[in-house]
């Protein structure tokens, strides 16, 4: 972070990547305009889609240093408010995980293509982006960290799989290819304490470098200040906190 | 998509959204985050005409019980209604 003598900016804008199977996407790409280069960062929006939040936490990345961008993982809806268009994915039981996966490919592709950043780059989501930066931090190459924040469904019965999400997360434990920093609320139901223990076990099964976090009083979107239910201060700085740490410790090293 | 519970059914009807009445073609019904209503999941229930564009979208959020309220109301009326000879 500046001091308060030092030059301090950031650029924050839309751009075109190219996402899964060739697709054109657009993403929002948060950078520092200070002397760089700097670590990348994807960050992976959640269910209720490319919003405000995210948008604003890719600036948070950004503003802490990490050149962050974000892509729009319901850009092949069309256009609309966040809102509407989320409803529509939600309805329709999601995207695919082979999509998001190409996605965020794409987006890795891009940051370490630019002169901004160093070289190291990491991916970050909340809710349904929890779960798809653990499928992404398993699937594509290339990753030098990963934050899960309280990604539900990692931990999938046979019989809640779907044509979209095949495969539970977790069976591409073994393919985890970077640390992983995970925060998680003990009165979220999705996921529960008890499918965060079967996560955390896998990780130890293969013998993983991760560190979990859970907080008690918090459930899940514990971050989220704009939704009143869901946020707890406290745990959220504390995560907060947790996740510039191992960010800094994994990107900058 | 965390908790994956979702239907989508074709309708017919109307509804009226941000710029006034449109017909309705489809309804979504889902059991997930809200976007509003302050909880960790809700019933939630979108009426939209999806060749309108995504705007054409009369959204509604609710606890569960009031949701089972609802839906209990609905067939309801649509006995009462039955059962006075209206059309149904």
């Amino acid at each position: 972070m500046a001091n308060t003598h030092d030059y301090e900016g950031m650029v924050a804008e839309t751009v075109p990547i190219t996402g899964a199977n060739g697709d054109t996407i657009l993403a929002y790409f948060a950078r520092p305009t200070g002397p760089g280069p700097h670590p990348g960062m994807v960050f992976i929006h959640h269910l209720p889609g490319w919003d405000e939040w995210s948008k604003e936490a890719a600036r948070k990345l950004a503003y802490h240093g990490f050149a962050t961008i974000s892509p729009n993982l319901y850009h092949r809806e069309g256009n609309g408010s966040p809102e509407d268009v989320a409803a529509k994915i939600r309805a329709e039981g999601g995207v695919s995980d082979d999509q998001v996966v190409g996605d965020v490919a794409g987006a890795l592709k891009f940051l370490k293509s630019h002169p901004a950043v160093n070289g190291k780059a990491g991916c970050i989501g909340t809710c349904s982006g929890g779960r798809h930066t653990y499928l992404a931090a398993c699937r594509v190459p290339g990753f030098d960290a990963a934050v899960d924040l309280w990604g539900g469904r990692v931990v999938t019965a046979p019989e809640n799989l779907t044509a979209k999400q095949p495969v539970a997360p977790i069976d591409y434990t073994s393919s985890l290819g970077c640390p992983l920093l995970g925060l998680f609320g003990n009165d979220d139901k999705f996921p529960t304490p008890e499918e965060v223990d079967q996560h955390e076990a896998a990780l130890k099964l293969h013998g993983k470098d991760y560190e979990f976090h859970r907080y008690d009083g918090a459930g899940h979107g514990f971050f989220y200040h704009h939704f009143a239910a869901a946020y707890r201060a406290e745990a959220a700085v504390d995560g907060w906190k947790k996740v510039f740490a191992f960010l800094d410790a994994k990107l900058r090293a | 998509m965390c908790t994956m519970i979702a239907e989508k059914v074709a309708i017919a009807g109307s509804g009226k959204g941000k710029d006034g009445w449109f017909p309705l073609a489809q309804a979504y019904v889902a059991f997930d985050h809200p976007f509003h209503y302050q909880a960790e999941h809700a019933l939630t229930l979108d009426f939209v005409n999806e060749s309108l564009g995504h705007g054409a979208r009369v959204a509604v959020e609710l606890p569960a019980g009031a949701a089972r309220l609802l839906a209990e109301r609905i067939l309801a009326a649509l006995s009462e209604a039955e059962s006075q000879g209206a059309a149904v």
